[in-house]
């Protein structure tokens, strides 16, 4: 079974480069069938004001545990065949990527559900706490948008 | 009994406590160690790990666990 990397980045990365990378890590060809992604983009505007920055806050040791744990559970009912699950932390602005989540299967099904069900559990259970720096001064994002 | 106490995001900026050693003798819950912290009652949004991994506020408490109190979490 191969490996899903999971990393967090203190810096900005371009996804569809990281899946290009990634994809040439894939130790058997022929088997792919099905790729589906998921990535999350920092907004400029949340709930109608200006958002200048953010700062993603994270528990360092649980959210990594956390994100194994969604993976191994999305593996208990999913073909995946190989993911990538990357996440910043730190300082972000508006247009950076947030979050990548690629999961390739044979098949779309699989591709498909645990993508929406790794990006769903992270949304729920990964401890991130997202803090907004506007022009007026800074605050906490109280909840997630629910994504189902 | 000494547990090691993390608040984070918006409760620690509440509290005013980043990481803290507590001489927990006499403490058995969750519950017991947050009302020994602060004044404020233990809302059922705050979430609680024992050495990072979810409990609830009942959970009991050993010596050396690492006990974080967190709000609802916003990542992805």
């Amino acid at each position: 079974m191969s490996p899903v990397q999971i990393e967090l980045r203190d810096t900005s990365f371009d996804p569809f480069q990281e899946l290009f990378e990634h994809r040439k890590t894939f130790s058997k060809i022929g088997n792919h069938g099905a790729c589906s992604t998921f990535v999350g983009t920092m907004r400029e505007y949340n709930g109608g004001d200006r958002v200048l920055a953010m700062q993603l806050e994270h528990y360092s040791g649980m959210t990594e545990k956390q994100l194994e744990e969604i993976v191994g559970e999305a593996r208990k009912t999913h073909e995946i065949l190989d993911g990538l699950l990357l996440h910043r932390i730190g300082n972000v602005y508006p247009g950076e990527d947030i979050v990548l989540v690629a999961v390739w299967s044979t098949h779309r099904k699989d591709a498909f559900a645990a993508c929406r069900e790794i990006m769903e559990a992270l949304k729920s259970k990964a401890p991130f706490w997202k803090k907004e720096t506007l022009v007026e001064g800074d605050r906490w994002v109280e909840n997630n948008t629910p994504g189902v | 009994m000494t547990i090691h106490v993390r608040f984070f995001a918006s409760l620690r900026e509440r509290t005013g406590i980043d990481s803290k050693t507590v001489d927990a003798d006499g403490l058995h819950s969750i519950r017991d160690l947050w009302s020994a912290l602060t004044d404020e009652p233990l809302d059922e949004t705050t979430l609680v790990a024992v050495n990072k991994t979810y409990a609830g506020p009942d959970h009991a408490i050993t010596d050396g666990d690492e006990v974080a109190f967190f709000p609802p979490i916003t990542g992805g």
